[in-house]
């Protein structure tokens, strides 16, 4: 586990030292490091001068900023209403299959997280997902294989 | 459509002329709150501060809404444009785009507009640099105060109004805060003008609006249509022909039955939306549906004031309980009483919303419900 403080202090050079630096930089922390840890935080707090409690607090309020560990690749899974009536359900039953995981959880090799979210703006075009930044729709079991085939052999 | 040619001549007519303009045309914020656009930005421009921002609201995470999406992957220019356009109205000279982070994809189309127009902008002597801040995936976010407190580097909890972001946003500093589709229309008006503008819509609904029709359909995706139609025409046009009820304005919005399609008007005099419309069918479980809702809404949240915290906890709870049977069908109407304490008593929109799908689906298919 690398030592992030260099990493943070550079996000710091880049971002600024206030809090509305914050932001920016806990998004670049998850972005590099794929989760939030004690340590993280708390060089955060310390380059920004505020409390590590007000890291934790503001990174946990944001679905995106784990703050508990997390896999390289961030599968998310749209479970508004429109992409339950197109069997969103189906989906994450494929993922299950393919990779082990439930919602909630992340393989033992650490690669990838399950989890399901909100409305990603893809109703037309339901069933979507996200695997970090990278958007997919109209998603079917077997094109979620596919797609996980190619994350998989990356 | 030429932007830099638009803001040349927006130049030479004047920016009180230009205010005049949008006043005239009518324009209200496309992100569902309606707010006229002229009179937004005529406020920020008459508040006297060196520091001033403008900032597009791009959080679209409305369920059901993905018109913004749209605009910023085939429109980009006109957004970024838009917002350089009240940035030399108002008098500011930093903007940002706050792009949720569902929607991280379009960054590069963002960039990209953003560096073809900055050339423009210097050869026009137009001060504005216009940056990209990032959401991390909390719907509340797409409140304005919420929004700022985002940028500010605090939890999305919306915060008392007044103060308006006109007044006192973005750093305490005067601030536009308008959606995607709001700037594009800015841009619409200064090329057509308010007449040609207002040939379209109604008298309290001006001009066209995008929506975001997905569901039961015959036909989804992203439509501009004229505001004001009923929703019986949008159903004959849209639906599958076996269309039980449209949620009009997403998860907090309305759910409109069949039997009150003719009656409804899509627009700010009769159900005002940021475009989501979302048919159901009668295979669909309305329970499902509500349910699905208050799921979102006890999950989206951001949990400062009670009446919302705890409300949606015990909405969602309640009408579990009830489809179990393990309490009886007159809880409902606790419940619908609970759902009016919260429109009156919750801090913002979110909390004052969730009221609106409960009790339209709980009156119009409370069999659904109970059965």
């Amino acid at each position: 586990m690398s030592n992030s403080e260099e990493f943070i202090s550079q996000l710091a050079d880049k971002y600024g030292r206030k809090r509305e630096s914050l932001m920016p930089i806990l998004q670049e922390v998850v972005d590099q490091y794929y989760y939030l840890n004690d340590e993280r935080m708390l060089n955060i707090a310390k380059e920004l001068d505020i409390s590590t409690a007000d890291v934790y607090g503001t990174a946990s309020f944001y679905s995106f900023l784990n703050t508990t560990p997390h896999g390289k690749y961030s599968i998310k899974i749209c479970k508004t209403i429109i992409c339950d009536m197109k069997h969103k359900e189906d989906i994450v039953d494929a993922v299950t299959e393919l990779l082990g995981i439930k919602p909630g959880e992340t393989t033992h090799d650490e690669k990838f997280s399950l989890d399901y979210i909100n409305c990603l703006g893809w109703c037309h075009k339901g069933p979507a997902m996200l695997i970090n930044d990278e958007c997919y729709a109209e998603l079917t079991p077997q094109k979620v294989k596919d797609i996980l085939l190619s994350y998989i052999k990356k | 459509m030429d932007c830099n040619s638009l803001m040349r001549n927006v130049m030479k007519m004047g920016k009180d002329e230009f205010v005049q303009v949008l006043l005239d045309s009518g324009l209200k914020g496309r992100g569902g709150a309606g707010f006229p656009t002229g009179l937004k930005w005529k406020i920020v421009k008459e508040t006297k501060s060196d520091i001033k921002y403008v900032i597009c609201n791009a959080d679209e995470g409305e369920p059901g809404t993905f018109k913004d999406r749209e605009i910023l992957d085939k429109s980009c220019d006109k957004v970024v444009w838009g917002m350089a356009l009240a940035a030399y109205i108002v008098g500011a000279k930093e903007g940002y785009v706050y792009l949720r982070a569902e929607y991280k994809f379009l960054t590069t189309k963002l960039r990209i507009a953003i560096d073809n127009m900055d050339n423009h902008l210097r050869s026009l002597g137009i001060n504005f640099k216009l940056n990209i801040a990032f959401g991390s995936g909390a719907y509340i976010c797409g409140e304005e105060t919420a929004l700022l407190q985002s940028m500010e580097g605090y939890r999305g909890e919306p915060t008392n109004k007044p103060p308006y972001p006109v007044n006192f946003g973005y750093l305490g500093k005067p601030t536009v805060v308008n959606n995607v589709e709001t700037f594009v229309n800015a841009m619409i008006i200064a090329d057509i003008g308010s007449v040609e503008y207002k040939k379209l819509g109604t008298k309290a609904s001006q001009g066209s609006k995008l929506f975001s029709v997905s569901g039961d359909c015959c036909k989804e995706g992203v439509f501009e249509l004229e505001m004001g139609m009923t929703l019986q025409a949008f159903v004959d046009e849209f639906g599958d022909g076996d269309t039980k009820a449209v949620q009009v304005g997403g998860a907090s919005g309305f759910c409109v039955p069949r039997k009150e399609f003719s009656k409804t008007i899509i627009g700010y005099e009769g159900i005002p939306t940021g475009g989501s419309m979302k048919v159901f069918n009668s295979s669909r479980s309305m329970y499902n549906i509500l349910e699905n809702y208050l799921t979102f809404f006890e999950e989206e949240s951001c949990g400062q004031c009670t009446p919302c915290r705890v409300g949606t906890q015990q909405l969602l709870k309640g009408v579990r309980a009830v489809k179990r049977k393990e309490k009886p069908k007159s809880y409902l109407d606790e419940l619908l009483k609970l759902a009016d304490t919260m429109k009156y008593a919750s801090k913002c929109g979110l909390g004052k919303s969730v009221g609106n799908a409960f009790k339209s689906i709980i009156e119009n298919f409370r069999e659904e419900i109970v059965y």
